[in-house]
């Protein structure tokens, strides 16, 4: 098929769904309405269970088994980068040549290093009670380590990212997950469901009953699984290369 | 207008398929992958907003004194967005081995079966 062809062949089909999407659109209800009963609900039951943040409560309490689902596609997504960037029988690895930083780069990386770390952990720890939580603060402190990248350079970062301790405690995280669901099951009541802990007082740290377990195991999940990553697309980057030259 | 917002989410959509049918480069499709992804995020926040609403987060809030944007669609949102950020991860290690195997980024070259 020729190139114009298909681009015909692209424009009669993008005016199709272009035309159906727009018609859905207008069978919507209208921007900014009133009319959100599923959101009543969600606050509603985020505020019968204390748990003051209620994007957090939607996550890890009302759809807590979808997102072991979510959860389980960013494992598996984890697992096949790691298959498909590993070093083949024609690859070699090479030390890389530490680089020269200038000197503000590396104060103000090393300076900022233990205060992302903290706002991480922060935002995990505070997941059910103000915006953030497991996802959001697992790629912060995730992102905090590779600061030592920047400021110093790839043998520093090496040094405290053994990948294969990371690798194992993405697993654990996720592992972690259903431990917490399989808890509550053994307690009496449903997989996944919120009644293992008490709910605590509303607003403060101890409040929402799991979620903030939940919370911690989806953190420790994403974390390990960003610094995975970034390991191997860095590993791809700086360190392998082809036994006939590059 | 009050569709208008649902209208730019099928826009965003529309242009990132036009990307993706005619990339010339694998890097480039993935990132127009990456633009269809993102009219989805548009589309579910147009539809959760409410005018006047707030964040649904009572941790400064006093509960029910003043009304939310629906927080189920956010939800949605925020998972969205790390598992979008790990699967265009793993489309991206693909893109490398293809480089490497074949020794090229166009799809219109990759017709041929390989090792």
């Amino acid at each position: 098929m020729s190139r114009r062809l298909r681009l015909g062949v692209l424009a009669l089909g993008a005016a199709g769904i272009a035309a159906l999407l727009v018609a859905a659109c207008f069978q919507l209800p209208g921007f900014g309405g009133e009319s959100h009963p599923y959101g009543d609900r969600a606050v509603r039951a985020a505020l019968a269970r204390r748990t003051s943040n209620v994007i957090a409560s939607v996550n890890f309490d009302q759809r807590a088994f979808d997102t072991l689902g979510e959860e389980s596609v960013l494992f598996a997504a984890v697992l096949g980068t790691v298959v498909l960037l590993r070093q083949t029988r024609d690859e070699r690895q090479v030390e890389p040549a530490p680089a020269r930083v200038a000197p503000f780069v590396r104060r103000y990386a090393l300076i900022l290093l233990p205060v992302t770390l903290l706002i991480g952990l922060y935002v995990v720890a505070h997941g059910q009670l103000s915006p953030g939580g497991g996802f959001q603060g697992g790629v912060v402190a995730a992102t905090a380590l590779h600061l030592l990248y920047i400021a110093v350079d790839y043998r520093a970062l090496e040094r405290i990212r053994p990948v294969g301790v990371y690798e194992v405690a993405d697993a654990a995280g996720e592992g972690a997950y259903l431990v917490v669901g399989v808890a509550g099951l053994l307690a009496g009541s449903a997989f996944l469901a919120n009644t293992l802990l008490p709910y605590g007082t509303f607003n403060t740290l101890a409040s929402g009953g799991t979620v903030p377990l939940l919370n911690a195991a989806i953190g420790m999940e994403v974390a390990c699984a960003v610094i995975v990553l970034l390991a191997r697309f860095l590993d791809q980057a700086v360190e392998i290369e082809e036994e006939n030259g590059k | 207008m009050s569709v208008l917002p649902y209208l730019i989410a099928v826009w965003i959509f529309l242009v990132g398929c036009y990307g993706l049918a005619t990339s010339r480069n694998l890097i480039h499709a993935v990132g127009c992958l990456v633009v269809c992804q993102s009219a989805t995020y548009v589309l579910l926040l147009a539809v959760g907003y409410r005018d006047g609403g707030t964040a649904p987060v009572h941790s400064d809030l006093r509960p029910g004194s003043r009304p939310l944007v629906d927080p189920v669609v956010q939800a949605l949102a925020l998972t969205d967005v790390v598992v979008g950020a790990t699967v265009t991860a793993l489309l991206l290690a693909l893109v490398i081995q293809v480089a490497k195997r074949h020794g090229t980024l166009n799809p219109d070259e990759l017709s041929e079966l390989r090792g």
